[in-house]
């Protein structure tokens, strides 16, 4: 009842003013210019580490290089197979690298609010997924994809009854629906959590209202925080590869009906 | 007699969001059961095949796409 007291709207934590071109269509917020910079951080990194192509790759050649050779080898080449992998690997790399840009501001000192945590970027991230690999469906099979993903070959007659409407429902509505809230979620979670231990550490540790006996019981939910800080770093990785290999699960489902 | 009525008013919105946390918890557990099982199996796999590890992996997060898609399912009829 005391936290509750203490902690305002949790809103307040996810809603900023407009800062530029106020009262225009392009009114940008704290979340808006975070996805412009990590976008403009995304194309730097590539366009400067490919600029200059050495035989031996040094400084920020490497990075791009090894970043993008992690995705194309674990993601695409191991999710499609060798040829059709090759071919997705940059639009891959382009989603991870982006996703991840925005997720890892969460831990960034001074700034700490991914902006995936607005639900507007990840329906976003998701209906361009649902677009591209229903499109892609259409596109290699011809209106046999309708055939094969509502009627899936090898199921015995009777079990269409059962399996039709599921996988019309999980290809229409889940497949997207589940993208889009597991990377809003998961970062939006993180971020409360963040904020509550570093609310409870302010209270004990700097206000102490109820007496000086209270600093030493703020240690905890410090440590809490650095611990929680570590993690959300893995979520911000995890989750931006968790996204990317079911873009290429899905794509490939479309590529490739038989497996 | 206003004030009561604003009163019981607040309090059922109060008791509304407590059972949509309520209903979240529940919908958590079917699938921290099912994804616990199936990394634990997929972990199993990998070490018995090595060679295997990428395509285990690969299907072990469709799996686990699948059985979060629930659970985030209640995590949304939360807020509703």
């Amino acid at each position: 009842m005391v936290l509750a007291e203490l902690l305002p709207n949790v809103n307040e934590l996810f809603e900023w003013k407009g800062v530029l071109f106020q009262h225009t269509l392009f009114e940008l917020n704290k979340t808006g210019i975070m996805a412009l910079v990590s976008t403009l951080i995304c194309i730097l990194l590539f366009f400067v580490g490919s600029r200059k192509k050495k035989m031996v790759p040094t400084g920020l050649q490497n990075v791009a290089e090894l970043g993008y050779e992690t995705i194309e080898g674990m993601v695409a080449v191991e999710v499609m197979g060798e040829e059709t992998g090759r071919k997705w690997a940059p639009f891959l790399a382009t989603l991870f690298f982006w996703i991840f840009f925005i997720n890892i501001w969460s831990t960034v000192p001074f700034i700490q609010f991914p902006a995936t945590s607005r639900i507007a970027i990840p329906i976003y991230l998701a209906l361009q997924t649902w677009v591209i690999f229903i499109f892609v469906g259409f596109k290699h099979q011809g209106i046999g994809y309708i055939k094969n993903s509502l009627f899936p070959p090898g199921v015995p007659k009777a079990l269409y009854l059962l399996v039709t409407p599921i996988e019309f429902v999980s290809k229409v509505f889940v497949r997207p629906f589940s993208l889009a809230v597991r990377l809003f979620a998961n970062m939006t979670a993180g971020h409360v959590l963040l904020a509550i231990f570093a609310i409870m550490t302010s209270q004990l540790i700097v206000e102490h209202n109820s007496g000086a006996f209270q600093i030493p019981l703020g240690i905890l939910p410090f440590f809490a925080l650095i611990a929680m800080t570590a993690f959300e770093l893995l979520v911000a990785v995890l989750q931006s590869y968790i996204f990317t290999i079911l873009t290429a699960v899905y794509v490939n489902e479309s590529i490739h009906p038989e497996h | 007699m206003s004030q009561f009525v604003s009163l019981a008013v607040t309090q059922a919105d109060a008791l509304k969001s407590g059972l949509g946390s309520v209903g979240y918890g529940l919908a958590a557990i079917g699938p921290g059961i099912g994804i616990g099982y199936l990394v634990g199996q997929s972990v199993q796999a990998m070490a018995r095949q090595p060679e295997m590890a990428g395509q285990v992996r690969t299907t072990m997060f469709l799996g686990i796409a699948f059985a979060e898609a629930l659970a985030l399912i209640g995590f949304v009829l939360k807020f509703i």
